[in-house]
């Protein structure tokens, strides 16, 4: 079974530990990111809509645009959808008259 | 006869339950291991041996039903039930005891049966018992949780079989004589009159008992109530086999049924906005299944030859990929005890293979470029996208992206990698590597075959196995890097919001989903019920009680030793009234003559 590390600088230090690195990480997707908008540039899409003038879906920089703001849009309505449907952990276990079994 | 008991659908069930039924001494734990996987690889080749038609058929009550009737559709789901029973054994092989796989080689022959059925008496008689044995692989978790759950999941299934049976019964009605194939297979040819509601209840009827097994929107939460509660193994051979055959089931029966183009595409989003704030890890799979089943539930709905491939292509890869995330959760469930979110982190450290193979399976259902969603769930997209349907197509796009978002990145992620959470803990077992490099080896297949067949011309098995021939390329361009720049903008997306501290964090807390209405509010309108009954009895004894309590003091004051009835007379008294009474019988006498 598993057991708990607390020990700061007791185990092996990977690499992700720094957290210089994971910002590494960071920038590298962002660099990875703006070679793939780049791509753009570079071929002729075979695009299968031509709505929204055209945009999607052939249009320059669509899927990177669609991709990035309906995932940041999804989270920010996700968190708003906890303050109706979050309840306790025990929520369904809880005795029928309210109170903790 | 033989040949009939032999048939892949009941040489998995009898075989599992002679193998059940053998004594400890006889049969040492290793042979019965052999044998349990020695199953299904039999039952695949003599299903590889029968060619295409109808098999095995016999006779039930002076009607003949078809054991087998194999064709593409059903040859592709047969293929890949034998893979997964076969995947799944291995996987649970890490617990002593056998009862899992035996269950699981069970429940996989049911299966078989469903898809293999020729009929729907065969169909339905199949259904029942798969919902019963998969049953069996909740409850065997031991907890209280999993009992209520397997309780509430069986339930569920037993609405849906109940369904199935009254439509199959009211189309025996309507039609005059027993549903055959040929009405099997085109359940949406009867609806041509009046479409789907009470004017065609039969197959109104048979296409919810499907829906249901295939976590349509509101019928859903059975899924999502009930796997995450199942143990490591029990999840692994439930995410394979139910949703899946409901798929088949109308692929079968209504391809082309348009009202599942906006069902599907509705499973295909809301599941992802709760897979956002989930904190069971297995739950967000469970919910990233829904999301999965609304790809394949459109194919059907768009029922063009390509649609149908995508659908089924999707089954058979979900199957893979989900299992294999299914059974990463499984092996940090076994040996963390949890797979909260909230507590969990930094497990890439004690848990490198499994974390390498849960990332398989995370790029496998996210479609990234190599993997096998994006030779498979692509079909479908691009079925949309032919028929011109543009808001379903950008939901799918929508939910491909949410797809990454929360099963592709959130679970290996929080599980994996985020802040070290400090738990130590061993590898997998060995038996959960092997069975988890099997599924990422045949995800992985899948992914590679189209790129194969584009540079070196090899035939793509995968996409021969398909129901219809397929004329599609995968590695366009066009269709990598579009892809590519959806998947790696949604995950720039998650990087930033992780980073701005925007990101909602993991809460240990349950979300209120479908099953609140009968888990709460059923529960509670249920209480309702049942207090006003029991305070409509109360009322009523009450009254009663008053109304003879009254009569009762009635009866004491006029009857009672004090009462006007029942006080002692003197005999003087007595002798004046009864004189009265002769005289005015006298009066009475005389004036009646007069």
């Amino acid at each position: 079974m598993a057991h708990h590390d607390h020990g700061k600088h007791g185990g092996k230090r990977y690499w992700l530990d720094d957290k210089r690195n994971v910002a590494k990480v960071f920038y590298a997707l962002i660099a990875v990111d703006v070679l793939w908008l780049a791509a753009d540039f570079f071929y002729k899409k075979k695009a299968e809509f031509d709505a929204w003038g055209g945009w999607a879906d052939g249009g320059l920089g669509f899927y990177p645009v669609y991709g990035f703001v309906g995932a940041f849009l999804l989270v920010l309505a996700a968190k708003q959808m906890r303050r109706v449907l979050m309840r306790p952990e025990d929520y369904y276990e809880r005795r029928r008259d309210g109170g903790a079994s | 006869m033989v040949d009939f008991l032999l048939s892949p659908p009941l040489l998995l069930m009898f075989g599992s339950v002679a193998l059940a039924a053998a004594p400890r001494n006889v049969l040492p734990r290793t042979v019965l291991r052999a044998l349990l996987l020695a199953l299904p690889v039999w039952s695949l080749w003599r299903f590889w041996g029968l060619d295409f038609g109808d098999h095995a058929q016999f006779d039930l009550f002076g009607q003949t039903l078809t054991l087998m009737r194999i064709d593409g559709l059903s040859r592709i789901f047969a293929v890949i039930f034998h893979l997964a029973a076969l995947i799944g054994s291995v996987y649970s092989f890490y617990v002593k005891d056998n009862f899992q796989p035996l269950v699981g080689v069970f429940y996989a022959g049911s299966a078989l049966g469903v898809v293999l059925a020729g009929d729907l008496w065969t169909l339905f008689l199949f259904w029942e018992i798969a919902a019963v044995s998969s049953a069996l692989l909740v409850w065997v978790r031991r907890s209280g949780r999993a009992a209520g759950a397997g309780l509430r999941y069986l339930g569920m299934q037993m609405v849906s079989g109940v369904m199935l049976l009254a439509g199959i019964v009211l189309l025996r009605h309507e039609l005059g004589a027993a549903p055959g194939w040929a009405e099997f297979r085109d359940l949406t040819g009867l609806l041509e009159d009046g479409g789907l509601g009470f004017a065609n209840l039969g197959p109104t009827l048979i296409l919810l008992a499907f829906g249901l097994k295939a976590a349509f929107p509101l019928l859903h939460s059975w899924l999502i109530d009930a796997y995450p509660e199942s143990t490591p193994a029990g999840a692994v051979f439930l995410s394979a086999f139910t949703t899946k055959f409901a798929i088949y089931a109308l692929a079968r029966a209504f391809p082309g049924q348009s009202e599942l183009i906006w069902i599907g595409g509705l499973m295909t989003a809301f599941p992802i906005f709760f897979a956002v704030i989930e904190n069971d890890l297995r739950r967000v799979l469970a919910y990233s299944m829904t999301n999965q089943l609304g790809f394949m539930v459109v194919g059907i709905g768009i029922g063009t030859e390509l649609a149908i491939n995508g659908a089924a292509a999707h089954a058979f890869a979900d199957i893979l990929f989900k299992g294999l995330l299914f059974m990463a959760m499984g092996a940090v469930l076994y040996r963390v005890g949890h797979v909260n979110g909230s507590d969990l982190g930094g497990l890439y450290k004690s848990m490198p293979i499994t974390t390498g193979l849960c990332i398989v399976g995370a790029a496998s259902i996210s479609a990234f470029p190599l993997f096998s969603a994006f030779a498979t769930k692509s079909l479908i997209m691009s079925a949309a996208a032919h028929e011109h349907y543009l808001w379903l197509w950008l939901v799918l796009l929508f939910a491909s992206a949410g797809v990454f978002h929360h099963a592709g990145i959130k679970i290996p992620f929080f599980a994996f990698f985020h802040h070290d959470s400090g738990i130590r803990c061993k590898e997998a077992p060995r038996s959960m590597i092997v069975a988890m490099v099997l599924a990422a080896a045949a995800s992985m297949a899948i992914g590679l075959f189209p790129l194969a067949e584009m540079w070196f011309g090899v035939a793509n098995p995968f996409y021969e196995l398909l129901p219809y021939p397929v004329d599609y390329e995968v590695y366009t361009t066009t269709h990598v890097i579009t892809q590519s720049q959806l998947l790696f903008f949604s995950a720039l997306a998650f990087a930033t919001l992780m980073r701005t501290g925007l990101y909602p964090p993991e809460l240990r807390s349950v979300n209120l989903d479908a099953d609140w209405l009968y888990r709460r509010v059923g529960l509670r309108v249920w209480d309702g019920v049942a207090a006003a009954c029991v305070a409509l009895h109360r009322a009523g004894y009450a009254v009663a009680g008053r109304l003879a309590a009254r009569a009762l003091a009635t009866a004491q004051r006029h009857l009672g030793p004090q009462g006007f009835l029942g006080r002692s007379w003197l005999t003087a008294s007595m002798a004046l009234w009864v004189a009265l009474l002769l005289a005015a019988y006298l009066v009475v006498f005389y004036w009646r003559l007069g």
